[in-house]
């Protein structure tokens, strides 16, 4: 005898402490007893440490006056960081023009925020801008000319120094990292000898390394009145070195790629370029996208290796002013404000990540 | 051989392969393949997997590259001049088995794409155009979701589409239905059989003998990188030649 079904079961609501902060708290921090013990001995580690830190960095620290005898709490010395912030910000850039630097910042974030955001229909215009004018712009405003006072190279530093390494270095690597990672997977063997050779050689040798020969074998090879500057030298390094990384990373987003994708843009009749620019580098970024900042992440954070080719970075001019003999024994105050200004910087980026990440999802693949 | 020579002269053919092969290292995959394919003509080529039957028609197109003999696809013969091939590939579409639709575009951007940077026609015709063979597939309510989001039959139907919107001359199917779901295989054999119904060049690689008989002018059977018979569906089916071939239909059509 068929057993039939005529009648739907009606739709329910699941049960309730499955659902609602309740059931959250119920199914993530005390499904057990050994995840209650667990949950309640990591919120008192974790009240112990925060509770440390704000007091030291907040309760308990001094943030007015002008001396180190302002500073009599038991708490962080923000004074020490406040006295000498506009040389952390700027290094030795003459304070008269540092509004040239302020300007070139708020162009930047406008821009950055133009491309970067969604707010433009089209990114068309914001980009020219941001990637062909700006840098003139900035080349322009921070060394001088047109009138404006010249400022040598050797007079930047700080977060200042910082960025433009950063931004600078960001900028290259990514473009010729691409065309690395797609001449590494040429069928031209030439054009392949080349880009591996340059990966290798580049990705088996300490940053370090780099920016010493850059800045100091360099020249030495150069013919006699060729001379680049430091800040000039420092950045090819930094570049080319960031390159080789962004190369690999952007070849295993080509490698994820399916075959298929380039035989079905084959077979409509888009040429190399096309295919590559339409089809398949826009999903193997997509994918790459984590990669690529973790790279930019490490990025950021090596430009602290320049001090050893004597530019003062964000890092080196906080930790010189330890050695003011006005503000001496405070080390910790200069570490814990340049590891949280990196990581402002840092945390932006994987947020933004994120975000892209999201933004690009189109569903499932097939 | 006189057959072969008197077809070779046929110069209003679609596609002609004379003497074609084709080696993968040293293994020989295709040995001396001769076809003619006349202007709207259906021709469904099956055989057993390995026999060769997709690497064939991807030679068309140049996906896989041949190293001996001749293969002229609308009069052009296909060499290693970049400009022919893609000339060829501008002419002749091509649906394959995993669809290959672009996931990171919507349906409609998936069939605007190739017009616009190949043909260089203006976005707006383009969409039109694009929208008119969505209707034609019929989902055109899909236009603006993207590849993950549609069913096996719906992606294939999108596949087809975008070729159909370059305006090729000729459509190369390679197994369009074997990775669908058995309810979608026949939305798609509809879509393919309307098409062939207004005199499209077709080249169907497929194991689904029932459109074979229906649209088929020709059946060509393959086995291990040769063609072994050809011949008008009725024929071929109801008497075939070869042994290979008896016993390959014997197989598939068991449970048919």
């Amino acid at each position: 005898m068929a057993i039939v079904k005529t009648e739907r079961h009606p739709e329910m609501p699941p049960p309730v402490t499955q659902t609602g902060v309740i059931g959250w708290l119920r199914q993530n921090l005390f499904s057990n007893w050994l995840s209650s013990v667990l949950t309640i001995v990591a919120i008192y580690i974790a009240w112990q440490a925060m509770s440390s830190l704000i007091s030291y960095s907040f309760i308990n620290a001094n943030f007015v006056g002008a001396t180190k005898e302002d500073c009599t709490g038991t708490g962080a010395c923000w004074v020490f960081i406040k006295a000498r912030f506009g040389q952390n910000m700027y290094g030795f850039y003459p304070e008269d023009e540092r509004w040239r630097v302020n300007i070139g910042y708020v162009l930047g974030a406008v821009g950055l925020f133009l491309v970067l955001s969604d707010t433009m229909k089209s990114k068309k215009l914001p980009a020219i801008f941001l990637f062909v004018i700006y840098p003139v712009i900035c080349f322009v405003l921070f060394s001088g000319s047109f009138g404006l006072e010249v400022v040598e190279t050797s007079e930047w530093g700080g977060l200042f120094l910082t960025l433009v390494l950063a931004s600078v270095s960001i900028f290259v690597a990514l473009p010729l990292g691409i065309v690395l990672a797609l001449g590494r997977r040429s069928e031209m063997p030439v054009v392949r000898m080349i880009c591996v050779g340059f990966i290798e050689l580049v990705r088996g040798v300490p940053l370090i390394s780099v920016l010493f020969m850059a800045s100091v074998m360099l020249p030495l090879f150069m013919p006699e009145g060729v001379h680049f500057d430091k800040l000039v030298r420092a950045l090819v390094g930094m570049s080319l070195f960031s390159a080789a990384y962004m190369a690999e990373v952007v070849r295993g987003g080509l490698q994820a790629i399916p075959k298929g994708q380039m035989e079905a843009a084959n077979s409509l009749g888009l040429g190399y370029w096309q295919s590559m620019g339409l089809i398949i580098l826009p999903q193997a970024l997509k994918i790459s996208i984590p990669a690529i900042v973790n790279t930019f992440i490490g990025l950021f954070k090596d430009t602290t290796l320049v001090s050893i080719v004597g530019l003062l970075d964000l890092l080196s001019v906080v930790k010189a002013g330890t050695t003011d003999k006005n503000w001496l024994g405070l080390a910790t105050e200069a570490y814990v404000f340049v590891a949280a200004m990196f990581w402002v910087f840092c945390f932006g980026m994987s947020r933004y990540s994120i975000w892209l990440e999201n933004k690009l999802h189109t569903g499932h693949k097939r | 051989m006189s057959e072969a020579a008197m077809k070779q002269a046929d110069s209003n053919a679609a596609i002609q392969l004379v003497g074609m092969h084709k080696w993968y290292g040293d293994f020989h995959v295709l040995r001396d393949i001769n076809l003619t394919v006349e202007r709207g003509e259906r021709i469904v080529v099956c055989g057993p997997s390995g026999s060769g039957k997709s690497t064939m028609i991807r030679c068309i197109n140049r996906l896989e590259e041949h190293q001996q003999g001749q293969i002229i696809v609308d009069g052009i013969e296909l060499t290693n001049d970049v400009k022919k091939i893609d000339e060829i590939r501008r002419e002749v579409g091509m649906v394959f088995q995993h669809f290959n639709l672009f996931p990171h575009l919507t349906v409609l951007e998936n069939c605007t794409l190739a017009p616009i940077w190949v043909r260089k026609i203006p976005k707006e015709e383009a969409i039109a155009t694009a929208m008119k063979y969505l209707e034609r597939v019929k989902i055109p309510e899909q236009a603006n979701k993207y590849p993950g989001q549609l069913s096996g039959g719906q992606q294939q139907r999108v596949a087809i589409a975008r070729s159909l919107c370059m305006n090729p001359r000729i459509m190369l199917f390679d197994e369009p239905t074997s990775a669908l779901d058995p309810e979608m295989i026949s939305e798609v054999l509809d879509t393919m059989i309307s098409l062939a119904e207004e005199g499209m060049t077709m080249i169907v690689v497929t194991h689904e003998m029932g459109f074979a008989k229906t649209v088929a002018d020709r059946v060509i059977f393959m086995d291990a990188g040769e063609i072994i018979e050809q011949a008008p569906p009725e024929e071929f089916f109801d008497n075939p030649q070869s042994e290979r071939t008896k016993l390959f239909l014997s197989q598939i059509l068991h449970n048919a």
